[in-house]
Parts: C-alpha cells; sequence; structure tokens
C-alpha cells in the first residue's frame, strides 16, 4: 500500500502504471476476506453480485410470462425440460403457475433486488467512504446483516423448485388467498417459504439499517457535519430510518399470518367456505392485514427510491459540473417524503371496502407527498441548466432516471385521487405507474451507481460504450414496454390476469400486448451486454485513474485498491460540502471536500472569506499568546 | 460465442481507446452522439405518444355507463390535460437541458447553488394545483360513496372460486339472511331458510337492472377475495370474506343504446374480477343487461324463486312458516 501514499489525490494515474498494489492483507485468509468478511466493500459487493444474479432470475420470470401474455396460443412445449409439470399436456402454461412466476417476479424485483441489492450495496459500499469512517460501526452486524439476507435468498430461491410451487397470491401475498393451501397450491410450503425467508429478509434489512444509522450519526470524520453530507448519504440514512421503522409492521404481518396457517388463530380469516367445508374461524379481517401490509409497502417503496435519488443526486452534480441546485430543498424534500410515506398508505385500499371517509384522508396525505417529490424533480432540471454535461454512462441512467419517475410519478396523481381509481385500481395503469416510478428508476439509479462507483470498488474501469449501449437499449426498450400498458389499463385490463380472451372488453389490443412481450425479452437481453461488461471488467477492465469524474466526495481521495480501514494514512479532514463544482475563481472545475478553503482563497464566498479571515486571526492570537 | 463477440468488441475499443489516447480526454465524441441522441428520442417520444394516444383512442376510451361514471371520468381528462401539461414540459426540459448544455471545452457551467424563491414557487403551485384536482375528486367521491336512496333496486353479488351469483331480494324486497355454514352445493349463498324474507329470492344467471334507476350491489365473498369490476360502469369494490360491502350506482345507457353507440351489435357489460383470487381469476364473468324500466319489471315478475327451483330446501324451513314458503313460491299450487 505504501506505493499509493505517494499518488497525488487529484492526479490521474496513466495506463501504464500496472500498480501491483493488491491487497497486503496476507494474515487474512481466503474465507475472512472474501466470503464472511466484516469489510464494509467486500459486503457490498456481495449485496451487489447477490442483487444481479436475483436481478437476471427475476427478469427470466417475467420473460417466461410475457411470453403467455404476448402470445396466449404460443406451444410452450419447449420449455418443459425447465418447467416441468408447469407446461400442461397441451403445452400450455399452467394458470397457477403463471400466477407463481408474478408473485415471485414482484417479490425478487422489489425486495431482493431494489432493496437489498441496491441499499444494501451502496450504504455498505458508499457510507463509510463518504463520510470518512474506516468501516461501518459493527462489522460484525454487518456481516451478519448480508448473511441472513443469503440464507433468506437460498429459502426464496429453494421455494422456486417445490412440488406444490412457490407462493402465488401476488407480492402482497393477500389472506385469504395466502392463507389457504385449499385455494391455490402456492399457498402451502411455498407460502411457508416465502415467510420464512421473508422473516430472515427483515432481520437482515434491521440489522444493516440499524448499522447504517449508528455509522452516519457517529463516525463522520472531522468537519463532516450534517450540511456538508452528500446527498446521497441523506438519503441512505432516511431509507434507513423508513426501514427500521416499517419492516416491523411487515414482520408481524406475516407473523399473524403464520398463526392462520398454522396454529389455527383467525386474525385474517372469517366465514370462509371452501373446497365444500367450512372453516371454524370467525372474526378475523382481511382488511387488517392490507394496513399491515401497506404500513410497510408504501414506505418501502421509497426504500426502494430514495437510495437511487441520492445515488443520482451526486452523479448529475458532478457529471453537470454544477452544484446540486437546491441542496437544503433537497434534504427537506427527503424529510417530508419520510415523513409522509408513513401516512399515504391506505391510497392501496381506496376500493377494499375501507371506509370511505378514512380513504378521503388518505386522498389528501398521498396528493401532499406529491409535492416534495415534484420539487425533486425541478431541483434536477435546474441542475441541468447551464450545466458543463458529461454524458457518462452513470449520468445517462441519472436523466433517465429523472424521465421515469416524471412519467411514472404524474401518474400517482390520477391513482391518488380515489374518485379516479375506483376504475384504474389493480388495472394496467397501475402495473405501469410502479413500474416506471419505482420499478424502472430504482434499476435505473442502481445501474447509474455500478457505472460511476465501478471503478472505487474494482479499481478498473467498465467500457464506457458498451455502457451507452447498454443505456439506449434499455431506456428505450423500457418506455417501449411500460408506457403503451397506460392504455391497457385506462381500456380497464386487469393485472394479473392469465390471458384476456374471456372477455369481449378486454379482447382488444392483443398486437400491442405482443408488441409489449417482444420489446421485454429484448431489453432483458440487452442486459447481458451489462453483465458481460461488469464481470469481464472486474478482470480486464482499463485500470482507473483515481478520481476519474474529478468528483469532491471523500472516497475518491482512498487508493485505487483500498485495503480495510480505507485509507492508508490518516482519514482527511472535511472542510466544505460535496458541491463545489466549477465555483468561480476556482483553477479547476471542482474542489474537493478535504480542501481547506484556506488554500482556495481565489474561489471563497464572502462568507467562506470571513472564516478563514477569523480562523487566521484565532491562530495569530494563539500564538501571540503563546509568546 | 456472443460472450467471445462481446470479448473481442471489448478489447478492440480498449485498443483503439489507447492509440487515440482518448481516456486522457474529458470528453470524446461520444458526448456529443449521446446529446444529439438524447434530442432525437425527445421528438420521437413526444411524437409517439401522441400518436398513440389519438389512433388508439377508441380502443382505450370505454364509454361511460354510468351517472357518477361521467364524474369521474370528467376529473379523468381534467387531470389528464394538467399532467399532460407537466409531462411535456418537464421531459421537454430534461432533454433540451441536457442536449443544449453539453460539455463544450470552452464554457464554463454557471455555479448556481439555490434560491429559495424559486423553490417556493414550485412548492406553491403544485400545491394549489393539487389542491383543485384533490377538492373536485373528493366532491365526486363523497357523492358516490354516499348511502344509497331509499329505493335502490338491490342485487347481492357473491364471488367464489371461480364465478359470481347473484340474488335478487324478490317481491318482498328484502334479501333473506345467510350463515356461511349453511353453503353446500346448491345452496351456494348459504341461505337461511328460517328467514321469511328468502323464501321469494330469486338467483338468476345474469344480472339485469333498470336504466335510470339507482341500484344498490351488496357484495360478498366467500373463500377469498373478489372484486367486482364492472369497467363501463366505472365501478369496482372488492368482495371480502365476513365483511360484505356495497357500492351503488345509475345505469344510464340500455345494453341496446349501448350496442347502437359502440356500432357492435354483440356488445354486452361484463363484470370481470379484479382482486387476485386464484388459478381462474381471469375467467369470472359474469353478464349485466340494462333495459328499460318496463322490460326490467317484466323480467323480474318472470323469475321464479330459488326454493321453488329447489324444492328441497322446504325441509329447512320451519314448521310454523311452510305454508307461508308454500304460498309464496308458488308450490301450494303444484
Ligand atoms: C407522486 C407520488 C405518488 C403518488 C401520488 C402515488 C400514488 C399511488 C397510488 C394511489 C397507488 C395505488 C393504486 C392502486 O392500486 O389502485 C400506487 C401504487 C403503487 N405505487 Fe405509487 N404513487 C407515487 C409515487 C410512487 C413512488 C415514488 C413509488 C416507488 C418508488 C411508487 C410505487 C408504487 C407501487 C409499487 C404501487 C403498486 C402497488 C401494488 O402492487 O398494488 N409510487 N401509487
Ligand atoms: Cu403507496
Ligand atoms: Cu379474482
Amino acid at each position: 500500500m505504501g506505493k499509493a501514499k505517494l499518488e497525488d489525490k487529484n492526479q490521474n494515474i496513466s495506463v501504464e502504471d500496472h500498480g501491483a498494489e493488491h491487497d497486503h492483507d496476507h494474515h487474512q485468509s481466503f474465507i475472512t476476506k472474501y466470503i464472511f468478511s466484516t469489510d464494509h466493500k467486500t459486503i457490498a459487493k456481495q449485496y451487489l453480485i447477490t442483487g444481479i444474479f436475483w436481478a437476471f432470475i427475476g427478469g427470466m420470470l417475467s420473460v417466461i410470462f410475457r411470453l403467455q401474455l404476448g402470445f396466449p396460443d404460443m406451444e410452450l412445449e419447449w420449455l418443459r425440460p425447465l418447467l416441468g409439470k408447469w407446461i400442461t399436456e397441451t403445452g400450455k402454461l399452467d394458470p397457477e403457475f403463471y400466477l407463481a412466476l408474478v408473485t415471485m417476479h414482484g417479490t425478487i424485483m422489489v425486495f431482493f433486488v431494489l432493496t437489498a441489492g441496491l441499499s444494501g450495496t451502496f450504504s455498505n459500499f458508499l457510507i463509510p467512504l463518504q463520510i470518512g469512517a474506516r468501516d461501518m460501526a459493527s462489522g460484525f452486524m454487518n456481516m451478519l446483516s448480508y448473511w441472513f439476507f443469503f440464507a433468506s435468498s437460498v429459502v426464496m430461491f429453494f421455494s422456486l423448485f417445490i412440488e406444490t410451487g412457490p407462493a402465488s397470491g401476488g407480492w402482497v401475498v393477500y389472506p385469504p388467498l395466502s392463507a389457504l393451501p385449499q385455494a391455490i397450491s402456492g399457498s402451502g410450503l411455498g407460502m411457508t417459504l416465502w415467510l420464512i425467508a421473508m422473516a430472515l429478509f427483515i432481520a437482515s434489512t434491521l440489522l444493516g439499517g440499524i448499522n447504517y444509522i449508528t455509522t452516519i450519526i457517529n463516525l463522520r470524520t472531522e468537519g463532516m457535519s450534517f450540511t456538508r453530507l452528500p446527498l446521497t448519504i441523506w438519503a441512505f440514512l432516511l431509507t434507513a430510518i423508513l426501514g427500521l421503522l416499517s419492516f416491523p409492521v411487515l414482520f408481524a404481518a406475516a407473523l399473524l399470518l403464520i398463526f392462520d396457517r398454522s396454529f389455527g388463530t383467525s386474525f385474517f380469516l372469517s366465514e370462509i367456505f371452501i373446497n365444500g367445508e367450512a372453516l371454524p374461524n370467525i372474526g378475523g379481517s382481511p382488511i387488517l392485514y392490507q394496513h399491515l401490509f401497506w404500513f410497510l409497502g408504501h414506505p418501502e417503496v421509497y426504500i426502494v427510491i430514495l437510495p437511487a435519488f441520492g445515488i443520482t443526486s451526486e452523479i448529475i452534480a458532478t457529471n453537470s459540473r454544477k452544484p446540486i441546485f437546491g441542496y437544503r430543498a433537497m434534504i427537506g424534500s427527503l424529510l417530508a417524503i419520510t415523513v409522509l410515506s408513513f401516512l399515504v398508505w391506505a391510497h392501496h385500499m381506496f376500493v377494499s371496502g375501507l371506509n370511505p371517509f378514512l380513504g378521503s384522508v388518505f386522498v389528501l396525505f398521498t396528493l401532499i407527498i406529491a409535492i416534495p417529490s415534484a420539487v425533486k424533480v425541478f431541483n434536477y432540471l435546474t441542475t441541468l441548466w447551464r450545466g458543463n454535461i458529461v454524458f457518462t454512462p452513470a449520468m445517462l441512467f441519472s436523466i433517465g432516471l429523472v424521465s421515469f419517475f416524471i412519467s411514472g410519478g404524474l401518474t400517482g396523481i390520477f391513482l391518488g385521487n380515489s374518485a379516479i381509481d375506483i376504475q384504474l385500481h389493480d388495472t394496467y395503469f397501475v402495473v405501469a405507474h410502479f413500474h416506471l416510478v419505482m420499478g424502472s428508476a430504482a434499476f435505473f439509479g442502481m445501474m447509474a451507481g455500478v457505472y460511476h462507483w465501478f471503478p472505487k470498488m474494482f479499481g478498473r474501469m467498465m467500457d464506457a460504450r458498451m455502457g451507452y449501449v447498454h443505456f439506449w437499449l434499455t431506456f428505450i426498450g423500457i418506455y417501449l414496454v411500460f408506457f403503451p400498458m397506460h392504455y391497457l389499463g385506462i381500456a380497464g385490463f386487469p393485472r394479473r390476469y392469465y390471458s384476456f380472451t374471456n372477455f369481449d372488453a378486454f379482447n382488444i389490443f392483443t398486437d400491442l400486448n405482443s408488441f409489449i412481450s417482444v420489446a421485454a425479452i429484448l431489453t432483458f437481453a440487452a442486459q447481458l451486454v451489462f453483465a458481460f461488461n461488469f464481470f469481464y471488467s472486474i478482470f480486464r477492465g482499463r485500470l482507473a485513474p483515481l478520481n476519474p469524474w474529478r468528483s469532491n466526495t471523500l472516497e475518491w481521495t482512498t487508493p485505487r485498491f483500498l485495503g480495510h480501514g480505507n485509507w492508508p494514512g490518516e482519514i482527511p479532514k472535511v472542510y466544505r460540502w460535496p458541491y463545489d463544482y466549477s465555483k468561480p475563481g476556482a483553477r479547476e472545475d471542482f474542489i474537493p471536500q478535504n480542501v481547506p478553503l484556506s488554500v482556495t482563497p481565489e474561489s471563497n464566498l464572502p462568507s467562506e472569506k470571513e472564516k478563514v479571515d477569523a480562523e487566521n486571526r484565532r491562530t495569530k492570537e494563539k500564538s501571540v499568546n503563546e509568546k | 460465442m456472443i460472450i467471445g463477440i462481446l470479448a473481442i468488441v471489448y478489447r478492440i475499443h480498449g485498443l483503439v481507446d489507447v492509440a487515440r489516447n482518448t481516456h486522457q480526454k474529458r470528453v470524446t465524441s461520444s458526448n456529443r452522439i449521446n446529446a444529439v441522441l438524447l434530442f432525437i428520442f425527445l421528438i420521437a417520444g413526444v411524437a409517439a405518444t401522441i400518436w398513440m394516444s389519438f389512433s388508439w383512442f377508441d380502443l382505450y376510451h370505454l364509454p361511460v355507463a354510468s351517472e357518477h361514471g361521467k364524474s369521474t371520468d370528467s376529473i379523468f381528462w381534467i387531470t389528464m390535460a394538467v399532467t399532460l401539461v407537466v409531462f411535456f414540459i418537464t421531459q421537454i426540459l430534461l432533454f433540451f437541458f441536457s442536449f443544449r448544455y453539453r460539455y463544450k471545452e470552452k464554457r464554463d457551467a454557471f455555479y448556481y447553488p439555490e434560491n429559495n424563491r424559486l423553490e417556493i414557487v414550485w412548492t406553491i403551485v403544485p400545491a394549489i394545483v393539487l389542491s383543485l384536482l384533490i377538492f373536485g375528486g373528493l366532491k365526486a367521491w363523497n357523492n358516490l360513496m354516499d348511502d344509497p336512496p331509499e329505493q335502490s333496486e338491490v342485487v347481492e353479488i357473491l364471488g367464489y372460486q371461480f364465478a359470481w351469483r347473484t340474488r335478487y331480494p324478490g317481491n318482498d324486497n328484502q334479501l333473506g339472511a345467510y350463515d356461511y355454514r349453511m353453503i353446500d352445493a346448491e345452496n351456494v349463498f348459504g341461505m337461511d331458510f328460517r328467514d321469511r324474507a328468502s323464501f321469494d329470492d330469486f338467483s338468476p344467471r345474469e344480472v339485469h337492472l333498470p336504466k335510470g334507476k339507482p341500484v344498490l350491489f351488496k357484495i360478498r365473498a366467500r373463500d377469498v377475495l373478489h372484486s367486482v369490476f364492472a369497467p363501463h360502469f366505472r365501478l369496482k369494490m372488492d368482495a371480502v370474506p365476513g365483511m360484505p360491502t356495497s357500492f351503488w350506482f345509475i345505469p344510464n345507457k340500455t345494453t341496446e343504446e349501448m350496442r347502437v353507440e359502440t356500432g357492435n351489435p354483440d356488445f354486452n357489460y361484463e363484470i370481470a374480477c379484479a382482486e387476485l383470487c386464484g388459478r381462474g381469476h381471469f375467467s369470472m364473468r359474469l353478464l349485466v343487461v340494462v333495459e328499460e324500466p318496463e322490460d326490467y319489471e317484466k323480467w323480474k315478475s318472470e323469475q321464479k324463486s330459488w326454493l321453488s327451483n329447489n324444492p328441497d330446501y322446504l325441509s329447512k324451513v320451519p314448521e310454523d312458516l311452510k305454508e307461508l314458503a308454500l304460498l309464496k313460491t308458488g308450490l301450494d299450487k303444484q
């Protein structure tokens, strides 16, 4: 590591200098270094790679059910080697398995990819590096968090292959459907495994979240006040708080569901007659489950999107070569979203039989939460205005995020208005809404983060042009898939339908459904470009310069290949906020956070000048006194 | 093989980069290309949106056939107008700024960290617009969620795996009591024949409704959640086991009128299920016929009560009510 110290922080090292700085922690065995590691960087990579694995599984599942939706008459015999008995004798997809696919797709994407894969990766990787800490507050808990996630993944993955099929009640697993194996075969062992996996997952999230919060509050380096935190860190902090407050409620819901399923209680079950038999359960309420679920479920959508916001804020500022516009307004809107996201859950339940007056209250809060969301968009736009924009792949994905968030956020205004939601609820309009606003936007945030911090994670660069190809295919592809779904939804097409041929009203748009399926398959295929670029670059990528994007935050002051502890020498101190880009008078178009104000007299703002003068006076007085 | 090709492409890029020394430069020609592509995307996207919205209008626009549907539709279209304006403005700015302010060596970005007045403006303006939208929405919502008019026609709709059944109250205008423990293969509603109100209840295969009269759907489920969704009536309400729900509305176009309006002689109103309920979720279809009130009354008077179709169940009627049951069902005459 000695060599790294010699290198100037802000100077690029040339390619020829293939410094053989491998990690020199020879005392660590392979197991403690790469598997049961307590190093936040390794844990981040574990999360990332597990997340990528799950993203491909989740994507595969959607390709299979899109085949069914786009080409209902298609002969699917060729899938038998993969799906076995789930292909019926007539060569069709089994309708129950269709539901299993949809359910697992949703569960995997929301929880395993966009929660664990996104927060897990970037909170772990960036929090210590950007606040100037050597590691997380508790490396051990952090490791435990990943391994709980891993165990959860194993259980969930295993459930895909069992005889009765995985959980099939939708990712929201509403009882009674999810409570009664008689109702659907996926509610047998598959549902049990789903619940176990989610319990492990929640434990993992809580362990991780406590750690993120503690670390951010306690381990900031000297000078890193809350008002100098990069927006990434603000976003991770609030995400962790959201998770900490809402996941336990899902745990409670899961627990009660387990009781109803296995121990004869009636929390969610009442007056049920099924399969020729009247069940003894009386007095439970399926609506109670929905309240509990969405008390997590709505914050969950922000758990997914806030880290993506944090990441794009950082990337858009860096690549526009401008400070993020309205730093304080951005923090304010994050805070507002955090608080309000606990007050809107019942907008998913307007037509569930909920008291209509209660519905009106939730209409009000729902449309209030749209305001801070809009403020964020306006701030992004103003940050781009009169910038000097460098289109790195990360920047393109960030712009894509903003575009998706606008498209998907605006449809939220329809859905949040209960009178309109009567018609749109549980149709493809909702599918379009949340895939754009949450699914695609957060996915783009994740991709942006990977392209941006890959050089720091692996010390090498990803190929930019492959990144461009990946971006364009994915960006266009996602719009082709999800934008037309709005029309299907307005036409009334319900969600989670195996086929639309049974209804006159929905027996239209068959070409459009085929088109969407083709677009979905191509978009999925385009992700192989990314997978190749990612894995190949880990080993063969061009060695990364120390600060390839000319960025201000602390992680770029570390050596190319970081060891445990992040900085070989002292932890840098922080003297300014992270957004001094293109500051008038400055020599370069960026001034890293660890550059003291006293060495940049040419660019200091009046208030900063005063600060420096006061500082000088104080040191002078001190030295006089000492004499 | 694909991986092989990708690997070669990757290497060539790398070598070209080294040869041109591009990684030493701040930006490459890709920057311009990406900026232009973003701009093209904007134009193409706007054009495609407009094209789809117009050319598919007749497909996605469902004619509305209920009174409240007229008001919820108008709020829908007002919201559509407002959000489309915002949509176009923000997307255009996003892509235009990206294109216009692409990297130029000589240009300095404008150091512009904040402007509180702007923040306040774009907090307050959306707040006002949204308030107006919810004001309209809540007004319509409160009206249609209000108690149903006294003289509403009552129809019970029961969802189960995987079909709907309907029950009308009969001449006494009262649905009989039910108990889920009394359900069996024939008595799908669990009708309780100790209650005299159930003697004349009838259960047709399809729903008939009078045009222009308030109708109250009483909605039940007996196994898992279902949801009554009648797209043309802009009506949706979950069916919940153990918790009856309801929805009232005024159908305002007969099936015949809709056939004329849509130009489709085979048009029929349909009810679908909108809450995932299992394997057959996608096939829970129920036909609805809306007719002129006279035709409706005529149809109603022709219906035979459930009990008269299932005389075995007379044995469930308590002794003291037997006579009444025979009378009401007309079974006494046989
Ligand atoms: C502009 C602010 C937003 C508003 C007003 C809004 C409103 C709504 C409403 C009312 C629904 C329920 C629709 C229905 O089921 O009938 C909904 C669904 C959903 N929203 Fe949003 N939303 C907003 C932003 C977001 C964001 C930021 C995310 C994620 C990051 C998100 C993710 C979702 C998801 C996943 C669903 C579907 C849940 C399901 O499976 O039923 N929404 N949204
Ligand atoms: Cu929500
Ligand atoms: Cu259903």
